[in-house]
């Protein structure tokens, strides 16, 4: 691959910035634009959102980095700005659901399939036929709710179909934490793989906390909680599955490659050009951030680079349908579940799990209401001419 | 520039992908096993939380009046003045509402320079001014009561929560005078029902001074309704009539 990460020196910090007209520019349309653009969009807003809470979090912990971290994290938060505006408003806030959980199921099934630590790809098996369940638990809402089809979204590109039951998704949070990778012998790309779906799934988790109290449907209100649960969940297993003996200027080294990593990507396959030169434009502004991050962890830490990032990029993370994987796995792995930092068979279930699972859904369970005898169709359930 | 009635790449529906949405159905076995029936329908979890619903709020005492006794302001505005001040509250934050997607649609309309329908500035202008003065004609008739007009009562909400799609539609850059005025039709349809209602609860407390002011208010929506609705018809058909 082309881009050096070690040489490559991108757009210098003080020539990054914006004005307000520049940060909000025109949206993308919802029934015109392919459903990838709008993928990449959400998945690089969860990117940036990453950056900003850790970056807060490390100057709150170093007093030395709070200068250049602020500075870098006015760019940061400006470019989630730029990205998140790009959705437009006729959006609805379930349409924008059904295209975060998209973004969960096509980016988590790309990684699982070339994630090279085979540990780390049944992990993202694992979390993948969660959020799979969760697309067709807020179709089923899309449906009977707005009289809408999610796969005006979706473009037929995913599947819309029930995976591990979101009412079994709940465990106790001894079952949530996952192996480390460890950071002396990791592939980079696991490094990569783990960042950005942590990224998305806490976006995610923030996003469902927000808009849940939007909705005056009650089972809406009562599925959005139920769903931010398993968001959180996915956010301990997933940022758990990150090793945590990384400085906290290793990790922000590594966020800034993974950013590079994500737009590079992201350039390489956008389908609408002027979206493309704003993916083009954030790389070289990564690029820029990365190299301030490297300065400064040869300076504090007095260690190569070359120690934790690789030269090159890996490969990025395709943007397409993954259907048959999707499928193979839903065939074959949704009834495991998780014990400890372990996912086992149905009969090893944890009882913690068990015990937490059946308290929460004592008074019933919104996820299974709300999808009761629910079956995707073209055009929704009311469109009963149509074969499915 | 494209305009929304032309031809263009719209990638919703099962027909723009036809490969793709074929995969997409053929799921059948992969459905079957996994469906499952909840121990509370949706239906039977909503009807249960209606039951248990608190109400979206309360009709507020009209202050003035502390201490004076209720009835008083039952002989002004009829047996329960608290739906009279409801609706009152309701009409005045519709047509408070009304005069600013009147403002939004003649800031469309002064970009977008629509040259069909018979539609023009001094007519969307002279809407919205009557909007306004019937927004001083329900501010002022509930202060004749003693009601506070700056208050938000429940139907006022209410009324306020189903126009949100219409405050989207009009302000929204992409959208045309056209689609604007559909929304707009919208409106002046509730519009006239809600002063024809305002009407009967006039007559109802036999109240001279707010009957006279409602039934004017009435006509002029009345013309309101027809304005829009023509301009709607025309423009729509016009254009169904123009050569790509």
């Amino acid at each position: 691959m082309a881009l050096n990460l070690l040489k490559e020196k991108g757009c210098a910090l003080d020539k990054q910035g914006f004005t307000w007209r520049e940060l909000v520019q025109q949206p993308i349309s919802k029934l015109n634009d392919d459903a990838f653009t709008r993928v990449r969009i959400i998945l690089l807003n969860g990117i940036e959102n990453e950056a900003l809470r850790f970056s807060h979090a490390c100057a709150r912990m170093n007093k030395e980095l709070q200068l250049p971290l602020a500075k870098l994290r006015r760019i940061e938060h400006h470019q989630a700005t730029m990205i998140n505006w790009l959705l437009s408003s006729d959006h609805s806030p379930i349409e924008t659901t059904i295209g975060y959980e998209q973004v969960a199921i096509e980016v988590t099934a790309a990684v699982a399939q070339t994630e090279p630590d085979p540990y780390l790809a049944q992990v993202y098996r694992f979390g993948l036929l969660e959020d799979f369940d969760h697309m067709y638990r807020y179709s089923a809402l899309l449906d009977r709710l707005e009289g809408k089809d999610s796969n005006n979204i979706l473009q037929s590109y995913t599947d819309v179909l029930p995976g591990r039951p979101t009412s079994v998704e709940h465990r106790a949070p001894e079952d949530d934490l996952r192996e480390h990778y460890d950071r002396t012998k990791a592939h980079p790309l696991s490094k990569m793989h783990a960042l950005t779906i942590m990224s998305g799934e806490q976006q995610t988790h923030n996003y469902y906390l927000n808009i849940g109290p939007q909705f005056s449907d009650p089972l809406a209100r009562q599925l959005y909680a139920e769903i931010a649960s398993i968001e959180e969940q996915h956010v301990t297993q997933y940022e758990s599955i990150i090793d945590p003996h990384e400085s906290w200027l290793e990790k922000w080294v590594l966020h800034e490659a993974n950013e590079v990593y994500n737009y590079y990507g992201c350039v390489q396959q956008e389908s609408n050009a002027r979206i493309k030169a704003i993916w083009e434009r954030f790389l070289d502004y990564e690029l820029g951030h990365l190299n301030l991050a490297l300065d400064l962890f040869k300076r504090f830490e007095k260690r190569d680079p070359a120690e934790i990032l690789p030269e090159s990029l890996p490969e990025p993370i395709v943007f397409k349908s993954q259907r048959e994987f999707v499928r193979k796995v839903l065939s074959q792995e949704a009834d495991l579940r998780a014990n400890g930092t372990r996912i086992v068979a149905l009969e090893e279930d944890s009882e913690a799990s068990k015990l937490y699972r059946n308290h929460m859904n004592s008074e019933g369970s919104p996820s299974e209401s709300v999808a009761t005898q629910y079956e995707w169709k073209p055009g929704t359930e009311l469109n009963k001419g149509v074969a499915a | 520039m494209k305009k929304p009635v032309d031809i263009g790449m719209n990638r919703t529906g099962i027909d723009s992908s036809p490969l793709l949405s074929r995969e997409m159905l053929s799921k059948a076995n992969l459905l079957l096993s996994r469906q499952t029936e909840a121990e509370m329908s949706d239906s039977d979890l909503r009807k249960e939380c209606i039951r248990e619903a608190d109400p979206i709020g309360t009709v507020p005492f009209p202050g003035t009046l502390k201490g004076v006794a209720k009835t008083s302001l039952q002989k002004l505005s009829g047996k329960k003045p608290e739906v009279f001040i409801d609706k009152l509250g309701e009409r005045l934050a519709f047509e408070r509402s009304g005069v600013r997607l009147y403002e939004a649609l003649i800031r469309k309309y002064e970009v977008q320079k629509l040259g069909i329908g018979g539609i023009s500035l001094e007519a969307l202008q002279k809407i919205k001014d009557e909007e306004l003065r019937h927004f001083e004609i329900v501010r002022d008739a509930m202060k004749s009561l003693g009601a506070d007009p700056t208050a938000m009562t429940p139907c006022a909400d209410v009324t306020a929560v189903s126009s949100m799609g219409l405050v989207q539609v009009l302000n929204d850059p992409r959208t045309t005078v056209e689609q604007c005025l559909q929304a707009i039709l919208t409106a002046e349809l509730v519009d006239n029902d809600g002063w024809d209602l305002l009407v009967k609860l006039a007559r109802e407390a036999g109240n001279a001074e707010m009957i006279q002011n409602f039934e004017r208010a009435l006509r002029e929506e009345a013309g309101h309704l027809e304005q829009v609705r023509s301009w709607v018809n025309d423009i729509t058909l016009v254009e169904a009539e123009r050569a790509a």
